[in-house]
Protein backbone atom coordinates (compact mmCIF):
# COMPACT_ATOMS: atom_id res chain seq x y z
CA UNK A 1 0.00 0.00 0.00
CA UNK A 2 2.75 2.51 0.76
CA UNK A 3 3.32 3.85 -3.09
CA UNK A 4 4.92 7.20 -3.99
CA UNK A 5 5.46 9.80 -1.17
CA UNK A 6 5.93 12.97 -2.07
CA UNK A 7 6.73 15.14 0.95
CA UNK A 8 7.23 19.18 0.47
CA UNK A 9 8.78 19.10 -2.71
CA UNK A 10 9.34 22.89 -3.68
CA UNK A 11 10.60 23.78 -7.27
CA UNK A 12 11.68 27.12 -8.63
CA UNK A 13 12.58 28.42 -12.01
CA UNK A 14 13.86 31.95 -12.47
CA UNK A 15 13.09 32.81 -8.80
CA UNK A 16 9.77 31.88 -8.71
CA UNK A 17 8.21 28.99 -6.90
CA UNK A 18 6.07 26.79 -9.37
CA UNK A 19 5.61 23.88 -6.79
CA UNK A 20 5.36 25.31 -3.26
CA UNK A 21 5.87 22.18 -0.54
CA UNK A 22 3.95 20.15 -2.43
CA UNK A 23 2.74 17.12 0.36
CA UNK A 24 0.53 13.88 -1.10
CA UNK A 25 0.74 10.43 -2.00
CA UNK A 26 -0.17 7.86 -4.52
CA UNK A 27 -0.93 4.56 -3.09
CA UNK A 28 0.16 1.19 -4.79
CA UNK A 29 -2.16 -0.97 -6.80
CA UNK A 30 -4.61 2.81 -7.29
CA UNK A 31 -4.54 5.07 -9.92
CA UNK A 32 -4.22 8.24 -8.40
CA UNK A 33 -5.24 11.75 -10.99
CA UNK A 34 -3.46 14.79 -10.60
CA UNK A 35 -5.62 17.82 -11.44
CA UNK A 36 -5.43 21.27 -11.53
CA UNK A 37 -6.05 24.85 -13.59
CA UNK A 38 -3.55 25.42 -16.22
CA UNK A 39 -0.44 26.72 -14.60
CA UNK A 40 -1.15 24.95 -11.12
CA UNK A 41 2.72 23.59 -11.49
CA UNK A 42 0.85 19.76 -12.50
CA UNK A 43 3.59 19.06 -15.01
CA UNK A 44 6.47 20.38 -13.40
CA UNK A 45 6.21 18.04 -10.39
CA UNK A 46 5.31 15.58 -12.77
CA UNK A 47 9.24 16.72 -14.34
CA UNK A 48 10.11 16.09 -11.00
CA UNK A 49 8.92 12.88 -9.70
CA UNK A 50 10.34 11.34 -12.80
CA UNK A 51 13.73 12.86 -12.59
CA UNK A 52 13.72 15.29 -15.47
CA UNK A 53 13.97 18.03 -12.72
CA UNK A 54 15.33 18.20 -9.72
CA UNK A 55 13.28 19.24 -7.09
CA UNK A 56 15.04 22.24 -4.87
CA UNK A 57 13.85 21.18 -1.67
CA UNK A 58 12.01 17.86 -0.15
CA UNK A 59 11.48 14.14 -0.63
CA UNK A 60 10.28 11.91 -2.95
CA UNK A 61 10.11 8.30 -2.12
CA UNK A 62 8.85 5.13 -3.77
CA UNK A 63 8.03 2.23 -1.39
CA UNK A 64 10.78 3.23 1.30
CA UNK A 65 13.54 4.26 -1.77
CA UNK A 66 14.74 7.44 -2.04
CA UNK A 67 13.82 8.47 -5.89
CA UNK A 68 15.90 11.73 -6.00
CA UNK A 69 19.12 10.12 -4.35
CA UNK A 70 18.59 7.19 -6.70
CA UNK A 71 20.78 6.57 -10.20
CA UNK A 72 19.35 7.69 -13.27
CA UNK A 73 18.99 4.24 -14.63
CA UNK A 74 18.13 2.52 -11.39
CA UNK A 75 15.43 5.25 -11.37
CA UNK A 76 13.98 4.50 -14.63
CA UNK A 77 14.05 0.89 -14.43
CA UNK A 78 11.86 1.41 -11.27
CA UNK A 79 9.28 4.93 -12.58
CA UNK A 80 8.40 5.47 -16.31
CA UNK A 81 6.97 8.31 -17.83
CA UNK A 82 4.20 9.03 -20.85
CA UNK A 83 3.68 12.56 -22.20
CA UNK A 84 1.21 14.00 -23.48
CA UNK A 85 1.50 13.40 -26.76
CA UNK A 86 5.16 12.97 -27.92
CA UNK A 87 5.86 12.50 -31.74
CA UNK A 88 8.94 12.06 -33.94
CA UNK A 89 10.10 12.76 -36.86
CA UNK A 90 12.29 9.78 -36.80
CA UNK A 91 11.45 5.87 -38.84
CA UNK A 92 10.47 4.18 -36.05
CA UNK A 93 8.66 0.66 -36.53
CA UNK A 94 6.40 0.31 -33.14
CA UNK A 95 8.08 -2.32 -31.60
CA UNK A 96 11.40 -0.03 -31.93
CA UNK A 97 9.58 2.73 -30.00
CA UNK A 98 8.24 -0.13 -27.04
CA UNK A 99 11.80 -0.99 -27.09
CA UNK A 100 13.10 2.25 -26.00
CA UNK A 101 11.70 1.39 -23.12
CA UNK A 102 14.77 -1.32 -22.59
CA UNK A 103 17.07 1.21 -22.77
CA UNK A 104 17.16 1.43 -18.60
CA UNK A 105 18.09 -2.50 -18.36
CA UNK A 106 20.35 -2.56 -21.60
CA UNK A 107 24.32 -1.76 -21.27
CA UNK A 108 24.69 0.96 -23.32
CA UNK A 109 27.61 -0.68 -25.79
CA UNK A 110 25.51 -3.32 -26.59
CA UNK A 111 22.79 -1.89 -29.35
CA UNK A 112 20.91 -5.11 -30.10
CA UNK A 113 18.34 -6.73 -28.07
CA UNK A 114 17.98 -9.99 -26.55
CA UNK A 115 15.50 -12.36 -26.69
CA UNK A 116 14.57 -11.92 -22.90
CA UNK A 117 13.92 -8.40 -24.27
CA UNK A 118 11.92 -8.74 -26.93
CA UNK A 119 9.81 -11.43 -24.99
CA UNK A 120 9.15 -8.20 -22.86
CA UNK A 121 8.45 -5.90 -25.80
CA UNK A 122 6.32 -8.67 -27.04
CA UNK A 123 4.50 -8.59 -23.91
CA UNK A 124 4.12 -4.99 -23.24
CA UNK A 125 2.77 -4.86 -26.80
CA UNK A 126 0.34 -7.54 -25.61
CA UNK A 127 -1.24 -5.96 -22.48
CA UNK A 128 -1.86 -2.46 -24.51
CA UNK A 129 -4.00 -4.94 -26.90
CA UNK A 130 -1.45 -3.61 -29.74
CA UNK A 131 0.54 -7.01 -30.84
CA UNK A 132 -0.64 -6.75 -34.23
CA UNK A 133 0.70 -3.51 -34.91
CA UNK A 134 4.14 -4.39 -34.14
CA UNK A 135 5.87 -3.54 -37.63
CA UNK A 136 4.08 -0.43 -38.31
CA UNK A 137 5.47 2.50 -38.82
CA UNK A 138 4.55 4.69 -35.61
CA UNK A 139 3.93 7.86 -37.66
CA UNK A 140 1.56 5.91 -39.08
CA UNK A 141 -1.02 5.23 -36.16
CA UNK A 142 -4.01 7.19 -35.02
CA UNK A 143 -3.42 9.05 -32.19
CA UNK A 144 -5.23 6.66 -29.78
CA UNK A 145 -2.56 4.20 -30.97
CA UNK A 146 0.17 6.25 -30.43
CA UNK A 147 -0.80 6.77 -27.00
CA UNK A 148 -0.68 3.13 -26.39
CA UNK A 149 1.56 2.30 -27.93
CA UNK A 150 3.58 5.13 -25.14
CA UNK A 151 2.15 2.86 -22.36
CA UNK A 152 3.44 -0.30 -23.95
CA UNK A 153 7.30 1.40 -24.50
CA UNK A 154 6.75 2.69 -20.57
CA UNK A 155 5.66 -1.15 -19.73
CA UNK A 156 8.59 -2.71 -21.24
CA UNK A 157 10.70 -0.24 -18.51
CA UNK A 158 9.08 -3.36 -16.25
CA UNK A 159 8.43 -0.10 -13.92
CA UNK A 160 6.35 -0.19 -10.26
CA UNK A 161 5.23 3.49 -10.85
CA UNK A 162 4.23 4.58 -14.32
CA UNK A 163 3.55 8.25 -14.23
CA UNK A 164 1.66 9.87 -17.38
CA UNK A 165 1.51 13.89 -18.09
CA UNK A 166 -2.16 14.07 -19.46
CA UNK A 167 -2.43 11.51 -21.68
CA UNK A 168 -5.63 11.61 -22.74
CA UNK A 169 -5.81 15.39 -23.95
CA UNK A 170 -5.60 14.81 -27.75
CA UNK A 171 -7.11 11.52 -27.95
CA UNK A 172 -11.27 11.19 -29.00
CA UNK A 173 -13.48 9.82 -26.41
CA UNK A 174 -13.23 6.05 -27.31
CA UNK A 175 -9.32 6.26 -27.19
CA UNK A 176 -9.62 8.22 -24.06
CA UNK A 177 -11.98 5.58 -22.16
CA UNK A 178 -9.43 2.78 -24.00
CA UNK A 179 -6.20 4.73 -22.27
CA UNK A 180 -7.71 5.00 -18.90
CA UNK A 181 -9.66 1.60 -18.73
CA UNK A 182 -5.51 0.19 -19.58
CA UNK A 183 -4.37 2.44 -16.48
CA UNK A 184 -7.05 0.87 -14.17
CA UNK A 185 -5.88 -2.63 -15.30
CA UNK A 186 -2.49 -1.97 -14.62
CA UNK A 187 -2.99 -0.54 -11.06
CA UNK A 188 -5.05 -3.69 -11.00
CA UNK A 189 -2.39 -5.73 -11.23
CA UNK A 190 -0.47 -4.16 -8.55
CA UNK A 191 1.03 -0.89 -10.38
CA UNK A 192 1.10 2.43 -8.96
CA UNK A 193 0.05 4.94 -11.28
CA UNK A 194 -0.17 8.80 -11.15
CA UNK A 195 -1.64 10.68 -13.55
CA UNK A 196 -2.44 14.36 -14.76
CA UNK A 197 -5.74 15.33 -16.00
CA UNK A 198 -7.98 17.80 -17.37
CA UNK A 199 -11.32 15.90 -17.42
CA UNK A 200 -13.07 16.08 -13.59
CA UNK A 201 -15.69 13.77 -14.88
CA UNK A 202 -13.51 11.22 -16.06
CA UNK A 203 -11.49 11.66 -12.99
CA UNK A 204 -13.94 11.03 -10.82
CA UNK A 205 -14.51 8.42 -13.41
CA UNK A 206 -11.69 6.45 -13.29
CA UNK A 207 -9.15 7.69 -10.83
CA UNK A 208 -9.32 5.76 -7.24
CA UNK A 209 -7.34 9.11 -5.53
CA UNK A 210 -7.10 12.67 -6.35
CA UNK A 211 -4.80 15.51 -5.47
CA UNK A 212 -5.79 18.67 -6.65
CA UNK A 213 -3.33 21.31 -7.08
CA UNK A 214 -3.62 25.30 -7.29
CA UNK A 215 -0.74 27.94 -7.55
CA UNK A 216 1.78 25.02 -6.61
CA UNK A 217 0.50 23.78 -4.20
CA UNK A 218 -1.44 20.80 -2.88
CA UNK A 219 -5.27 21.79 -1.84
CA UNK A 220 -6.93 18.31 -1.47
CA UNK A 221 -6.24 14.97 -1.52
CA UNK A 222 -8.51 12.20 -0.88
CA UNK A 223 -11.43 10.32 -2.59
CA UNK A 224 -12.58 11.63 -5.70
CA UNK A 225 -16.18 12.26 -4.77
CA UNK A 226 -15.01 13.50 -1.74
CA UNK A 227 -12.58 15.92 -2.89
CA UNK A 228 -14.12 16.87 -6.17
CA UNK A 229 -17.16 19.36 -3.49
CA UNK A 230 -18.70 22.42 -5.40
CA UNK A 231 -17.28 24.57 -3.02
CA UNK A 232 -13.78 23.91 -3.99
CA UNK A 233 -14.66 23.79 -7.82
CA UNK A 234 -15.45 27.31 -7.16
CA UNK A 235 -12.48 28.23 -5.28
CA UNK A 236 -9.95 26.11 -7.39
CA UNK A 237 -11.08 26.46 -11.00
CA UNK A 238 -13.58 29.31 -10.62
CA UNK A 239 -16.51 27.84 -11.86
CA UNK A 240 -19.86 27.11 -10.80
CA UNK A 241 -20.94 23.38 -10.90
CA UNK A 242 -22.74 20.95 -9.14
CA UNK A 243 -22.44 17.08 -8.38
CA UNK A 244 -24.94 15.14 -9.58
CA UNK A 245 -26.04 11.20 -9.15
CA UNK A 246 -25.20 9.69 -12.89
CA UNK A 247 -25.73 6.36 -13.88
CA UNK A 248 -22.74 4.43 -12.85
CA UNK A 249 -21.51 7.20 -9.69
CA UNK A 250 -21.51 11.12 -9.44
CA UNK A 251 -20.80 13.20 -12.32
CA UNK A 252 -20.30 16.91 -12.48
CA UNK A 253 -22.43 19.88 -14.35
CA UNK A 254 -21.04 23.09 -14.95
CA UNK A 255 -22.95 25.85 -14.67
CA UNK A 256 -20.79 28.80 -15.46
CA UNK A 257 -17.88 30.72 -14.40
CA UNK A 258 -17.81 32.24 -11.11
CA UNK B 1 15.70 -13.99 -40.27
CA UNK B 2 16.06 -10.20 -40.31
CA UNK B 3 19.59 -10.30 -38.56
CA UNK B 4 20.70 -12.78 -41.06
CA UNK B 5 19.58 -10.21 -43.59
CA UNK B 6 20.92 -7.58 -41.84
CA UNK B 7 24.74 -9.70 -42.02
CA UNK B 8 24.31 -9.85 -45.41
CA UNK B 9 23.57 -6.26 -46.33
CA UNK B 10 26.66 -5.49 -44.44
CA UNK B 11 29.04 -8.14 -45.95
CA UNK B 12 27.33 -7.27 -49.27
CA UNK B 13 28.55 -3.68 -48.39
CA UNK B 14 32.12 -4.16 -47.47
CA UNK B 15 32.25 -6.41 -50.36
CA UNK B 16 31.41 -3.49 -52.18
CA UNK B 17 33.77 -1.10 -50.73
CA UNK B 18 36.66 -2.90 -51.32
CA UNK B 19 35.42 -3.46 -54.87
CA UNK B 20 35.12 0.08 -55.26
CA UNK B 21 38.41 0.93 -53.91
CA UNK B 22 40.12 -1.52 -56.17
CA UNK B 23 38.75 -0.55 -59.19
CA UNK B 24 39.21 3.22 -58.40
CA UNK B 25 42.80 3.35 -57.79
CA UNK B 26 42.75 1.50 -61.29
CA UNK B 27 41.18 4.25 -62.48
CA UNK B 28 42.90 7.05 -64.70
CA UNK B 29 45.91 7.02 -66.84
CA UNK B 30 48.79 3.93 -66.66
CA UNK B 31 45.84 1.08 -67.55
CA UNK B 32 46.95 -0.22 -64.33
CA UNK B 33 44.51 -3.65 -63.43
CA UNK B 34 43.07 -4.91 -60.20
CA UNK B 35 46.04 -7.38 -59.49
CA UNK B 36 48.83 -5.15 -60.11
CA UNK B 37 46.79 -2.95 -57.05
CA UNK B 38 46.68 -5.58 -54.79
CA UNK B 39 50.07 -7.34 -55.73
CA UNK B 40 51.57 -3.44 -54.28
CA UNK B 41 49.40 -3.48 -51.66
CA UNK B 42 50.60 -6.95 -50.27
CA UNK B 43 54.18 -6.19 -51.47
CA UNK B 44 54.24 -3.04 -49.48
CA UNK B 45 52.48 -5.02 -46.32
CA UNK B 46 55.25 -7.07 -46.75
CA UNK B 47 53.29 -10.24 -47.55
CA UNK B 48 55.04 -10.72 -51.60
CA UNK B 49 58.94 -9.37 -51.14
CA UNK B 50 59.20 -9.51 -54.78
CA UNK B 51 56.86 -7.31 -56.73
CA UNK B 52 56.72 -7.60 -60.49
CA UNK B 53 55.12 -4.34 -60.81
CA UNK B 54 57.36 -1.62 -61.95
CA UNK B 55 58.94 1.55 -59.87
CA UNK B 56 56.90 3.31 -61.87
CA UNK B 57 53.46 1.71 -61.34
CA UNK B 58 53.86 0.73 -58.01
CA UNK B 59 54.50 5.00 -56.85
CA UNK B 60 51.41 5.87 -58.92
CA UNK B 61 49.21 2.99 -56.93
CA UNK B 62 50.84 3.46 -53.81
CA UNK B 63 51.84 6.81 -53.10
CA UNK B 64 49.15 8.74 -55.58
CA UNK B 65 46.16 6.86 -55.62
CA UNK B 66 45.66 4.82 -52.64
CA UNK B 67 46.04 7.71 -49.62
CA UNK B 68 43.04 9.90 -51.83
CA UNK B 69 41.12 7.01 -52.03
CA UNK B 70 41.60 6.07 -48.60
CA UNK B 71 41.14 9.25 -47.56
CA UNK B 72 37.74 9.83 -50.16
CA UNK B 73 36.68 6.49 -47.92
CA UNK B 74 37.70 8.32 -44.67
CA UNK B 75 36.22 11.25 -45.27
CA UNK B 76 32.75 10.65 -46.61
CA UNK B 77 32.34 7.60 -43.58
CA UNK B 78 33.59 10.59 -41.27
CA UNK B 79 30.58 13.14 -42.79
CA UNK B 80 27.90 10.95 -43.24
CA UNK B 81 28.50 9.42 -39.59
CA UNK B 82 28.72 12.90 -37.88
CA UNK B 83 25.73 14.32 -40.03
CA UNK B 84 23.52 11.21 -38.77
CA UNK B 85 24.60 12.17 -35.19
CA UNK B 86 24.02 15.82 -35.37
CA UNK B 87 20.54 15.17 -36.97
CA UNK B 88 19.91 12.83 -34.02
CA UNK B 89 20.64 15.15 -31.60
CA UNK B 90 19.20 18.37 -32.54
CA UNK B 91 16.08 16.47 -33.42
CA UNK B 92 16.73 17.99 -37.13
CA UNK B 93 16.06 16.69 -40.36
CA UNK B 94 18.00 19.40 -41.80
CA UNK B 95 21.42 19.60 -39.68
CA UNK B 96 24.60 18.12 -41.13
CA UNK B 97 28.13 18.58 -39.63
CA UNK B 98 28.45 21.78 -40.22
CA UNK B 99 25.31 23.28 -38.81
CA UNK B 100 27.24 24.95 -35.62
CA UNK B 101 29.28 27.26 -38.52
CA UNK B 102 32.12 24.61 -38.59
CA UNK B 103 32.39 25.03 -42.24
CA UNK B 104 32.02 28.32 -42.43
CA UNK B 105 34.88 28.88 -39.81
CA UNK B 106 37.20 26.24 -41.78
CA UNK B 107 36.79 28.68 -44.88
CA UNK B 108 37.75 31.87 -43.20
CA UNK B 109 40.86 30.30 -41.39
CA UNK B 110 42.10 28.39 -44.55
CA UNK B 111 41.41 31.47 -46.96
CA UNK B 112 43.27 33.56 -44.72
CA UNK B 113 46.00 31.48 -44.69
CA UNK B 114 46.13 31.13 -48.70
CA UNK B 115 46.08 35.03 -48.84
CA UNK B 116 48.99 35.56 -46.76
CA UNK B 117 50.09 33.38 -49.08
CA UNK B 118 50.47 30.26 -46.64
CA UNK B 119 49.02 27.57 -48.56
CA UNK B 120 50.74 24.45 -47.11
CA UNK B 121 48.69 25.26 -43.44
CA UNK B 122 45.46 25.51 -44.91
CA UNK B 123 44.56 22.27 -43.26
CA UNK B 124 45.61 23.86 -40.04
CA UNK B 125 43.45 27.17 -40.63
CA UNK B 126 40.75 25.42 -41.41
CA UNK B 127 40.75 22.91 -38.32
CA UNK B 128 41.27 25.87 -36.09
CA UNK B 129 38.91 28.02 -37.52
CA UNK B 130 35.98 25.30 -37.71
CA UNK B 131 36.93 24.53 -33.96
CA UNK B 132 37.02 28.17 -33.34
CA UNK B 133 33.77 28.54 -34.87
CA UNK B 134 31.78 25.81 -33.29
CA UNK B 135 33.35 27.28 -30.02
CA UNK B 136 32.23 30.68 -30.01
CA UNK B 137 28.49 29.54 -31.39
CA UNK B 138 28.25 27.66 -27.95
CA UNK B 139 29.90 30.27 -26.14
CA UNK B 140 27.69 32.90 -27.55
CA UNK B 141 24.46 30.07 -26.51
CA UNK B 142 26.03 29.79 -22.95
CA UNK B 143 25.99 33.50 -22.74
CA UNK B 144 21.89 33.97 -23.86
CA UNK B 145 21.01 31.80 -20.97
CA UNK B 146 22.37 28.01 -21.28
CA UNK B 147 23.41 26.27 -24.51
CA UNK B 148 20.25 24.23 -25.49
CA UNK B 149 20.18 23.18 -29.18
CA UNK B 150 18.03 25.85 -30.55
CA UNK B 151 20.03 28.77 -29.22
CA UNK B 152 23.30 26.80 -30.33
CA UNK B 153 21.89 26.51 -33.73
CA UNK B 154 20.56 30.34 -34.22
CA UNK B 155 24.20 31.56 -32.26
CA UNK B 156 26.05 28.70 -34.92
CA UNK B 157 23.89 30.60 -38.27
CA UNK B 158 25.11 33.64 -36.88
CA UNK B 159 28.65 33.01 -36.52
CA UNK B 160 28.46 31.45 -40.02
CA UNK B 161 27.04 34.57 -41.40
CA UNK B 162 29.70 36.26 -40.10
CA UNK B 163 32.59 34.46 -41.19
CA UNK B 164 31.27 33.99 -44.75
CA UNK B 165 31.07 37.30 -45.29
CA UNK B 166 34.61 37.86 -43.51
CA UNK B 167 35.51 35.04 -46.20
CA UNK B 168 33.95 36.47 -49.06
CA UNK B 169 35.24 40.29 -48.27
CA UNK B 170 38.80 39.05 -48.10
CA UNK B 171 38.13 37.25 -51.19
CA UNK B 172 37.04 39.73 -53.06
CA UNK B 173 39.97 42.67 -52.07
CA UNK B 174 42.72 40.35 -51.86
CA UNK B 175 42.49 37.09 -54.08
CA UNK B 176 44.43 37.13 -57.40
CA UNK B 177 44.65 34.41 -60.02
CA UNK B 178 46.15 31.63 -58.74
CA UNK B 179 45.03 32.04 -55.27
CA UNK B 180 41.75 32.60 -56.20
CA UNK B 181 41.74 29.38 -58.17
CA UNK B 182 43.12 27.79 -54.87
CA UNK B 183 40.13 28.66 -52.29
CA UNK B 184 37.59 28.24 -55.06
CA UNK B 185 38.46 24.96 -55.16
CA UNK B 186 38.99 24.31 -51.36
CA UNK B 187 35.28 26.29 -50.53
CA UNK B 188 33.85 23.51 -53.34
CA UNK B 189 36.03 20.86 -51.44
CA UNK B 190 38.98 18.60 -53.03
CA UNK B 191 40.60 15.80 -52.02
CA UNK B 192 43.41 16.69 -55.20
CA UNK B 193 46.61 15.97 -53.62
CA UNK B 194 46.05 14.20 -50.26
CA UNK B 195 48.81 11.81 -49.20
CA UNK B 196 49.41 9.24 -46.25
CA UNK B 197 49.46 12.07 -43.90
CA UNK B 198 46.45 13.17 -44.68
CA UNK B 199 44.88 9.71 -44.77
CA UNK B 200 46.19 8.83 -42.10
CA UNK B 201 45.03 11.91 -40.13
CA UNK B 202 41.52 11.06 -41.20
CA UNK B 203 41.86 7.52 -40.69
CA UNK B 204 42.93 8.60 -36.97
CA UNK B 205 40.32 10.59 -36.35
CA UNK B 206 37.49 8.16 -37.41
CA UNK B 207 39.48 6.20 -34.79
CA UNK B 208 39.07 8.18 -32.03
CA UNK B 209 35.41 9.50 -32.73
CA UNK B 210 33.79 6.83 -34.26
CA UNK B 211 33.58 4.37 -31.48
CA UNK B 212 32.51 7.55 -29.27
CA UNK B 213 29.51 7.56 -31.28
CA UNK B 214 29.11 4.17 -32.10
CA UNK B 215 28.75 2.87 -28.45
CA UNK B 216 26.47 5.73 -27.71
CA UNK B 217 23.79 4.63 -30.48
CA UNK B 218 21.09 3.39 -27.65
CA UNK B 219 21.46 6.95 -26.41
CA UNK B 220 20.37 8.42 -29.39
CA UNK B 221 17.46 6.36 -30.14
CA UNK B 222 16.53 7.91 -26.67
CA UNK B 223 16.03 11.18 -28.32
CA UNK B 224 13.09 9.92 -30.66
CA UNK B 225 10.69 11.59 -28.72
CA UNK B 226 13.11 14.47 -27.21
CA UNK B 227 14.67 15.52 -24.09
CA UNK B 228 12.29 14.82 -21.35
CA UNK B 229 11.74 11.45 -22.80
CA UNK B 230 15.35 10.07 -23.33
CA UNK B 231 15.85 11.86 -19.22
CA UNK B 232 12.88 9.52 -18.43
CA UNK B 233 14.77 6.92 -19.92
CA UNK B 234 17.72 6.98 -17.32
CA UNK B 235 20.16 8.74 -20.40
CA UNK B 236 22.45 11.74 -18.95
CA UNK B 237 21.05 14.05 -21.71
CA UNK B 238 23.41 16.60 -21.16
CA UNK B 239 26.67 14.96 -21.15
CA UNK B 240 25.56 12.43 -24.11
CA UNK B 241 24.96 15.92 -25.98
CA UNK B 242 28.43 17.01 -25.16
CA UNK B 243 30.15 14.14 -25.62
CA UNK B 244 28.55 13.55 -28.96
CA UNK B 245 28.59 17.22 -30.15
CA UNK B 246 32.51 17.47 -29.70
CA UNK B 247 33.61 13.91 -31.12
CA UNK B 248 31.84 15.58 -34.53
CA UNK B 249 33.18 18.98 -34.44
CA UNK B 250 36.42 16.91 -33.70
CA UNK B 251 35.33 14.68 -36.84
CA UNK B 252 34.57 17.35 -38.99
CA UNK B 253 36.92 19.62 -38.01
CA UNK B 254 39.66 17.35 -39.35
CA UNK B 255 36.90 16.20 -42.30
CA UNK B 256 37.11 19.88 -43.42
CA UNK B 257 40.74 20.15 -43.18
CA UNK B 258 41.83 17.53 -45.38
CA UNK B 259 38.95 18.21 -47.91
CA UNK B 260 37.76 21.44 -47.62
CA UNK B 261 33.52 21.87 -46.96
CA UNK B 262 32.51 19.31 -49.29
CA UNK B 263 28.65 19.29 -48.50
CA UNK B 264 25.63 16.99 -49.38
CA UNK B 265 27.31 13.76 -47.62
CA UNK B 266 26.77 14.33 -44.20
CA UNK B 267 22.85 16.05 -45.20
CA UNK B 268 21.89 13.26 -47.45
CA UNK B 269 23.60 9.82 -46.85
CA UNK B 270 22.16 9.59 -43.06
CA UNK B 271 18.44 10.43 -45.02
CA UNK B 272 19.21 7.59 -47.39
CA UNK B 273 20.55 5.07 -45.08
CA UNK B 274 17.34 5.93 -42.96
CA UNK B 275 14.81 5.12 -45.63
CA UNK B 276 15.67 2.18 -46.03
CA UNK B 277 16.47 0.54 -42.38
CA UNK B 278 14.83 2.91 -40.03
CA UNK B 279 15.88 5.30 -37.69
CA UNK B 280 17.67 3.05 -34.69
CA UNK B 281 21.03 4.06 -34.21
CA UNK B 282 22.67 0.65 -33.86
CA UNK B 283 21.60 0.10 -37.73
CA UNK B 284 21.84 3.73 -38.50
CA UNK B 285 25.61 4.99 -37.82
CA UNK B 286 27.73 2.18 -39.31
CA UNK B 287 25.63 1.58 -42.33
CA UNK B 288 25.88 5.29 -42.50
CA UNK B 289 29.86 5.42 -42.56
CA UNK B 290 29.92 2.68 -45.00
CA UNK B 291 27.44 3.82 -47.56
CA UNK B 292 29.39 7.66 -46.88
CA UNK B 293 32.61 5.88 -47.94
CA UNK B 294 31.53 4.18 -50.91
CA UNK B 295 29.64 7.43 -52.25
CA UNK B 296 32.73 9.50 -51.43
CA UNK B 297 35.09 7.29 -52.79
CA UNK B 298 33.31 6.84 -56.34
CA UNK B 299 32.47 11.11 -56.36
CA UNK B 300 36.05 11.83 -56.04
CA UNK B 301 37.12 9.32 -58.47
CA UNK B 302 34.48 10.69 -60.97
CA UNK B 303 36.16 14.08 -59.72
CA UNK B 304 39.71 12.94 -60.91
CA UNK B 305 38.88 11.31 -64.18
CA UNK B 306 36.04 12.57 -65.59
CA UNK B 307 37.29 15.42 -67.50
CA UNK B 308 41.09 14.02 -67.01
CA UNK B 309 43.75 15.89 -67.23
CA UNK B 310 41.23 18.28 -65.24
CA UNK B 311 39.87 17.92 -61.81
CA UNK B 312 36.61 18.81 -60.80
CA UNK B 313 36.11 20.14 -57.24
CA UNK B 314 34.56 16.86 -55.21
CA UNK B 315 31.71 19.07 -53.65
CA UNK B 316 30.57 19.69 -57.40
CA UNK B 317 29.85 16.09 -57.91
CA UNK B 318 28.66 14.93 -54.96
CA UNK B 319 25.63 17.36 -55.36
CA UNK B 320 25.65 16.49 -59.01
CA UNK B 321 25.29 12.97 -58.13
CA UNK B 322 23.92 13.17 -55.07
CA UNK B 323 20.96 15.19 -55.22
CA UNK B 324 19.39 12.85 -58.05
CA UNK B 325 19.88 9.79 -56.67
CA UNK B 326 18.21 11.50 -53.22
CA UNK B 327 15.61 12.57 -55.32
CA UNK B 328 15.16 8.97 -56.79
CA UNK B 329 15.36 7.07 -53.31
CA UNK B 330 12.65 9.54 -51.77
CA UNK B 331 10.56 8.68 -54.90
CA UNK B 332 11.17 5.31 -54.36
CA UNK B 333 10.19 5.51 -50.85
CA UNK B 334 7.12 7.89 -51.33
CA UNK B 335 4.61 5.66 -49.78
CA UNK B 336 6.49 5.43 -46.39
CA UNK B 337 7.83 8.93 -46.14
Amino acid sequence: MEGLKVADITIRRGGRSIVDGAQFSAPAGKVTGLVGPNGAGKSTLISAIVGIERPEAGALTFEGADLVAMGRRERAGICAYVEQSASTEERLSVADVVALGRIPHVLAWLSGLGSDDEAVVAGALERVGMSGFATRQFNTLSGGEQQRVHIARALAQQPKLLVLDEPTSHLDIRAQLQVLHLLGDLAGAGGTVLLALHDLNLALRFCDWLVVLDAGQVVAEGRPPEVLREDLLARVYGVHARLIEGPSGPVIAYEGTV
Amino acid sequence: MTRSLNATAYIALWLLLIASATIAVTFGPADITPTEVWTTILHHLGLVPESPVSRLRDAIVWDLRMPRVIAAMGVGAGLALAGAVMQALTRNPLADPYLLGLSSGAALGAVTLVVMGFALLVPVGAFVGSLAALGLALLIAQLLGGATPVRAILAGISISALASAMTSFIIFWSATGDSYREILSWLMGSLSGSGWVDAGLVAASLLVCAPVMLISARGLDAFAFGEKSAASLGVDVGRLRWTLLGASALLTGVMVAIGGAIGFVGLVVPHAVRLAVGSRHGKLLPLSMLVGAIFMLWADTMARTLFDPRELPVGIVTALVGAPAFLLILMRFRRVT
